[in-house]
């Protein structure tokens, strides 16, 4: 299943591509992905712990453009 | 008209405040213990014999017997040492270095070099409260090949306490040395049954900076990996500071004199901060092991919070505190054991009580965290996120 917005976040530290899915993720219907590109390493335990803490649900990662790992969730409310 | 109060220190797991013992101590063994202690004359056989009083102080402290015990330059050093001399001295059993995910970065380090120079190392994973599970890290030993296990007593940044005892006895039954780190918990909780090895800081339990112990049980294989020297039967290389260790030996002792009414003094006031920080700040998430844990120290992240903007913050309003998060590291690296836990790294807080520490301190402190973390998320727009 393709994401149905990808968050350009590369370039962002931690906190902020956080900051970005929490904005953003009403912009995608239930059910569907939102792919989170970040290029900080902190991103990878913050975007799961993030979908935990907000009853979301983290799809795992995706290597994005040049191997910069872009983080799926799934919208669950 | 401000009131300007004083700063209150809440980092006690980086470096405690030196213990007055300690200070006394040191001052009386410049004077007297400043020779080498390895000369025949006078003033090296006073240094002598304050070396070795310090060295059977500290063998009592750890359960020890004194010719177990030597003096490092740090607990880094005694870890280092620990993790590569054990290795060098089982060589011939296997290369196979076992550890948790959480150890401290100096245990990673040397298992980082032990993998350079050819050797493999395992790493056993944490839950989420930062524990490794007993069986998990048994089964790893029982591997073959296994040259020795590294587990520390309790963890630096979240306070999780290891089960030490079960994994002792795992490695006792696969004939495999175990090494503990007890740099955290030295003179706040009990010292552990069953280890080989064992490594600690001085500047943890309020001795001098620029001390480690490191004890390495009799029969226990230990090869030096450093050039060959006689200080510290041929096991730490340099010149012995006598005046620093003498102040060490002394503040251990006194702390472990007041250990269980330290722990039943700061435990209530950990346990106050770990209930309301989630009550005053929203979306926090205190991490760590509620029960199981060092008495002195808790962590908890907050959502959206830059964490060096946090220290800062908290540091003009008086507070000394430190932080897991990436943005404080050297490397922008987040926390390797926030990381193996699973929990949110940005905007990491660890506080950490010592014995000048004060219920009134720990009151401030929870009256000025809401209004910090409130005016933060405020700046970057993201309160009600």
């Amino acid at each position: 299943m393709t994401p149905a917005l990808v968050l350009d976040c590369r370039g962002k530290r931690c906190p902020l591509p956080v900051i970005e899915l929490a904005r953003r993720i009403g912009e995608v219907g239930v059910g569907e992905l939102i792919c989170v590109l970040a290029d900080d390493p902190a991103a990878r335990i913050d975007v799961p712990a993030w979908c935990r803490m907000r009853g979301q649900d983290y799809a795992g990662e995706s290597a994005g453009p040049n191997g910069v790992p872009g983080y799926l969730v799934r919208r669950m409310h | 008209v401000s009131t300007v109060e004083r700063p209150v220190y809440l980092d006690a797991a980086s470096t405690a405040p030196l213990h007055p013992v300690a200070r006394e101590a040191m001052a009386a063994a410049l004077a007297e213990g400043w020779a080498d202690p390895a000369r025949l004359y006078g003033p090296a056989r006073r240094a002598r014999l304050l070396l070795d009083g310090a060295r059977e102080a500290v063998a009592e402290c750890v359960g020890a017997r004194p010719d177990e015990v030597t003096f490092t330059a740090s607990g880094t050093q005694a870890a280092h040492l620990a993790v590569l001399g054990a290795l060098a001295g089982r060589r011939r059993v296997g290369d196979r270095l076992v550890h948790s995910a959480v150890e401290h970065s100096c245990v990673l380090h040397a298992a980082e070099r032990h993998r350079a120079s050819g050797g493999s190392a395992a790493r056993v994973p944490v839950d989420r409260l930062g524990r490794v599970d007993a069986a998990v890290f048994a089964a790893a030993v029982s591997e073959p090949g296994t040259a020795l296990a590294s587990l520390m007593s309790a963890n630096h940044e979240v306070g999780t306490v290891q089960p030490v005892a079960e994994v002792a006895a795992a490695c006792a039954a696969a004939g495999v040395p175990l090494h503990v780190d007890a740099a955290q918990s030295l003179g706040r909780l009990p010292v552990p049954a069953g280890w080989s090895l064992l490594s600690a800081s001085a500047h943890k339990w309020g001795g001098p900076p620029g001390v480690g112990v490191l004890v390495v049980r009799t029969g226990t294989r230990w090869v030096s990996p450093l050039p060959a020297d006689e200080r510290e039967r041929g096991r730490v290389p340099g010149f012995e500071n006598v005046p620093a260790v003498v102040g060490a030996a002394a503040a251990l002792r006194a702390r472990l004199s007041e250990m269980d009414a330290e722990a039943a003094r700061l435990r209530p006031l950990v346990d106050r901060i770990r209930q309301a920080v989630p009550r005053l700040v929203p979306d926090v998430e205190v991490v760590g092991d509620p029960v199981g844990r060092l008495p002195h120290l808790v962590t908890f992240s907050c959502l959206y919070v830059d964490g060096e903007a946090l220290l800062h913050a908290l540091d003009r309003r008086g507070f000394a505190v430190s932080s897991g998060s990436s943005c404080t590291s050297s490397t922008l690296t987040p926390s390797h054991v926030l990381e193996a836990m699973g929990v949110l790294s940005h905007g990491n807080v660890r506080v950490s009580l010592h014995r000048d520490t004060t219920e009134e301190d720990v009151d401030r402190f929870l009256t000025a965290l809401p209004e910090v973390v409130a005016d933060l998320r405020r700046t970057a727009g993201v309160t009600g996120l």
